[in-house]
């Protein structure tokens, strides 16, 4: 029976579509006082002081809280996703311009910005270190030197694969080509900022907060490591959430203020975020230096990759990855394809930066993987002359190499790539494309064509390798049935627009012939849900996702048990189907769901060992990531005169294995494709070489609107994933990760007449003219 | 300092002592409790904020409250009448035209806007005429598909 499987109409959209969604700003309570952040003007420069008093005058400032105040509370320095500590208020030195250096509560939101304005900070300034590639340079100013006995901008280094096999297949290659290429600093920009209520209650002693999370339990367990309020005195209420893409991963400075806010004035507070400060100091992404280098065979065959990575953390390492994984999921770089070897190296530094590294749509950093192969794969077919689509053809993995362990030891769980591709190229017409471009190309018309495949790994992840800060990165779910059929779901994830409580029902209703308009999902409290670990990484369906199915699962189990009772038959006599158990061979005898939850309920004797009600609880533990995969086509024109790049069509088809509601699926997917038009074209946070960021707002930090973006042209191909309990893999990222390497191509396919074979993104009309002209830009780094 | 700004919101009229510098999204919002729409980036980029002020989409971010003075202002909460959802509101729902929902009420006030004065856009006019705002999770395509829908449901239109 697919009661619940298919297009479906989202249940939250009746509140949106009202303005009647709850976002942390409309969130209003009595006596509410507001907070702003005092945030350093200077990229590096060290505090000589911090004058509060005319600010505290202010009448309608309630308190001033610098990093001396939380230094009696043991508040000033906070720990990272990474272990790292990072500066809630600076007290010593500010180490990126934007930090934040002072808090105002005031009695509202524009009195506080006015406080701000009468805190007087004398600032010595020092040298700031801006360029990745200078950070471990000898003279290179120290940013941490607030961690005892460091010496140096150095993070950590981290390797994958087999060196030496890799060195051996380059060495014997009949052809090897390197690119250095830059993945620039971009932000989430998720429209709705950052923030936080916080309202601490002293007589309870319980700590309220309704904040931007998408992991409420992981920031209850870090409030509670942090703060010194007991984990069970804390609750996280994550409302609507106006978008997230990892923004919202990390525990930023100005909650904490908050939170010290109203403890130290005993109201609550809410601080919520501007643009600047969204985009100036809360975690950008990427900001990944990489060379690639392959080694491939004449007749197109690729051998080995190869790759070194330079990694800008920015001034404190707030990355958000598992323990064992600093680089996050790099060690996929491996691609779509079969190697004979593989080798990555990742070094990453300090920077006079703001921190992070965590995130938009990441899919922990195999953005960057997936860029750097699928961008390396265009620059072994330009060198070897071979058609990108074709060259991509012939080192796909087949389908009878799944499961398949790739040579840095992620095993691909399912697939069928040619199946993918040749469906992409079809759509697109790839054969005759490719003839049409000849001929513009005659008459001087510049069109790209460009081809990405990728394969992400996603829904991290089993417990045994995979945690952050030491929690396991398992997923708990409780269901109830009511005595008259209707349920509860209670998950831990943490929707950002993505429709759980749509796409959870519809899990539940499928497992149990229910209607999902009769699954309520609760979400978003951390006093009404279970603990886990949030959303991220596309990790709600692959993780929540299977607990949900087996959860319900549990409950068909019981009700499977009490429906012999009613039925006077033994449990194993029972078969399901329809909505139904049944007597084998007499389905006219089943039992629905509902009728077996209120005898459950009922007066009705239980058989031996059933305590009466149909409710369970599941903690998922996933035995592997899920392997969605994919392949994109991206058509281009540029204007050789002015460098404009218009993307005339997008054609994407996703693999993520079962498709729960194909609508909402579809819908990821278009989102994630505007994300890649706006990385490869647009978006980048970059810096002048003092240290001043040159993206700090939306005139800056350029973001796709409609008319950059075409009509998507969207394709399906399903292969279920065998370990996932209903064959689900995730999608929240796949386009996200896998569009951008597509669009490049398609670019420097375009610029093929001028012997372009890469360019760094964003490629923006400047950029484009000025690899024309033979001399592309650097991008992370304005240099006059 | 405050000044009276007495304005009419979505048929009702209100009078509130402000401070001059008050901008009209946190008038609506933090005066009025009309949380509907939303603040996004303080630069007219985003859009986020759209209202309609005399009949005509305005970026409320960048508004005064002030020039709002004895002037009309329409919101989302105005949308649904008597309890029938306007037909963009219900273009967005049919066609998946919003995800977190955050952007949702300036891209239909807008819609609305476009369809009174043209009922039947093309796609391109749809895609120019929302270009002024941001989006992070659709791709616009079916917020385009949404306000067709939209176009061709008209005679659900509430009055």
């Amino acid at each position: 029976m697919t009661t619940g499987y298919g297009r479906m109409l989202r249940k939250e959209d009746q509140r949106f579509v009202r303005g009647q969604g709850t976002y942390v700003d409309d969130v209003h309570l009595p006596g509410m006082l507001y907070g702003a952040v005092l945030r350093s003007p200077h990229p590096h420069a060290r505090i000589a002081s911090i004058d509060t008093v005319a600010a505290e005058a202010h009448p309608k400032v309630k308190a001033v809280i610098t990093g001396e105040t939380l230094k009696e509370r043991n508040l000033a320095w906070m720990p990272t996703l990474s272990g790292d500590t990072q500066a809630v208020l600076a007290t010593d030195k500010v180490r990126f311009q934007g930090q934040e250096v002072a808090f105002v509560v005031a009695e509202d939101h524009y009195a506080a910005r006015d406080a701000l304005e009468l805190i007087d900070v004398e600032y010595e300034p020092l040298p700031a270190v801006a360029d990745a590639r200078r950070a471990l340079d000898p003279d290179a100013p120290l940013v941490r030197d607030d961690l005892e006995g460091n010496t140096s901008n150095h993070i950590f280094d981290w390797e994958s694969g087999d060196a030496e096999r890799t060195d051996q297949v380059f060495r014997d290659a009949e052809i090897t080509v390197s690119q250095d290429m830059l993945y620039p600093r971009v932000h989430p920009a998720p429209l709705e900022t950052c923030g936080i209520v916080a309202d601490f209650n002293r007589v309870s002693g319980k700590l309220t907060v309704w904040a931007t999370s998408q992991a409420p339990h992981a920031h209850r367990t870090l409030y509670a490591m942090v703060s010194g309020v007991p984990e069970h005195k804390i609750r996280v209420v994550s409302p609507d959430i106006g978008g997230g893409f990892g923004n919202k991963v990390p525990i930023y400075p100005g909650y904490l203020c908050a939170i010290t806010g109203s403890m130290l004035t005993g109201r609550s507070v809410k601080w919520v975020e501007d643009r600047s400060e969204n985009l100036m100091s809360t975690c950008f992404a990427r900001d990944f230096h990489m060379r690639g280098e392959l080694a491939a065979s004449r007749d197109g065959t690729i051998r080995a990759v190869r790759v070194t990575v330079l990694a800008d953390h920015g001034a404190f390492n707030g990355a958000a990855q598992p323990t064992k994984y600093p680089a996050g999921f790099f060690g996929v770089f491996t691609g779509s394809y079969d190697l004979e070897a593989a080798h990555c190296q990742v070094t990453a530094v300090y920077t006079n930066k703001a921190p992070g590294g965590v995130a938009y749509s990441c899919s922990f950093r195999i953005t960057e993987a997936v860029y750097l192969v699928e961008r390396m794969v265009d620059v072994l077919a330009f060198e070897l002359n071979i058609d990108p689509a074709e060259l991509r053809m012939r080192n796909l993995l087949r389908p009878e190499q799944f499961p398949y362990t790739c040579q840095t030891g992620w095993v691909y769980d399912s697939g069928d790539y040619p199946k993918t591709l040749r469906l992409a190229m079809d759509m697109a017409g790839y054969e005759k494309l490719r003839k049409e471009q000849q001929a513009e190309r005659a008459r001087g018309h510049l069109i790209g064509i460009g081809v990405s495949f990728f394969t992400e790994a996603v829904g991290a992840g089993p417990r045994k390798h995979m945690d952050i800060l030491g929690i396991g990165m398992a997923d708990g779910v409780e269901l109830r049935v009511h005595p008259t059929g209707t349920a509860v779901l209670r998950i831990s994830v943490q929707s950002q627009g993505q429709g759980h409580e749509t796409t959870f029902a519809q899990i539940v209703a499928e497992e149990l012939g229910l209607s999902p308009d009769d699954v309520e999902v609760v979400h978003g409290d951390t006093d009404r849900t279970p603990f886990g670990l949030g959303t991220y990484g596309s990790r709600s369906t692959p993780v929540s996702g299977a607990a949900t199915a087996i959860v319900a699962r549990k409950v068909r189990e019981r009700a499977r048990i009490v429906a012999a009772a009613m039925l006077e038959a033994d449990p194993g006599d029972l078969d399901w189907a329809d909505g139904r158990w049944f007597v084998k061979g007499d389905p006219d005898s089943g039992r629905t769901i509902g009728q077996i939850a209120m005898a459950a309920h009922s007066s009705l004797e239980l058989p031996e060992g059933v305590e009466g009600q149909l409710d369970a609880i599941c903690v998922y533990n996933p035995p592997n990531l899920t392997y969605p995969f994919g392949a994109y086509i991206c058509v281009v024109d540029v204007d050789p005169g002015t460098g404009k790049v218009t993307v005339r069509r997008f054609i994407a088809v996703d693999d993520c294995g079962v498709r729960i509601n194909p609508m909402i699926v579809e819908g990821q997917v278009h989102g994630g494709l505007a994300d890649g038009i706006g990385m490869a074209l647009m978006e980048n946070i970059a810096f002048d070489t003092d240290g001043n960021c040159l993206g700090g707002s939306f005139m800056d930090y350029l973001l796709p609107t409609s008319l950059e973006c075409p009509s998507w042209e969207l394709g399906a191909t399903v292969t279920p994933s065998p370990h996932h309990p209903i064959g689900a893999k995730g999608v929240g990222e796949s386009a996200t990760v896998g569009s951008p390497p597509a669009v490049v191509n398609a670019v420097i396919d375009a610029l093929r007449p001028y012997r372009v074979r890469h360019a760094d993104m964003p490629l923006t009309p400047a950029q484009v003219w000025r690899a024309i002209q033979g001399r592309p830009f650097r991008t992370d780094l304005a240099i006059s | 300092m405050t000044i009276r700004v007495a304005v009419t919101v979505n048929g009702r009229e209100y009078a509130r002592d402000v401070e001059p510098r008050l901008l009209l999204i946190h008038f609506l919002r933090d005066e009025l409790g009309l949380t509907g729409s939303h603040w996004g980036c303080d630069t007219s980029n985003c859009g986020s904020c759209v209202v309609w002020l005399d009949q005509r989409p305005v970026k409320a971010c960048t508004v005064l409250a002030a020039m709002a003075d004895g002037r009309s202002v329409r919101t989302v909460e105005d949308l649904e009448r008597d309890g029938q959802l306007d037909p963009v509101q219900q273009g967005f729902i049919e066609c998946h035209g919003l995800q977190c929902g955050f952007c949702t009420p300036g891209m239909m006030m807008t819609a609305r806007w476009l369809l009174d004065r043209d009922p039947d856009p093309a796609e391109a006019e749809i895609r120019e005429v929302l270009s002024g705002q941001v989006c992070r999770c659709t791709g616009y395509e079916n917020i385009v598909r949404s306000v067709r829908w939209a176009a061709e449901h008209a005679e659900g239109t509430p009055k």
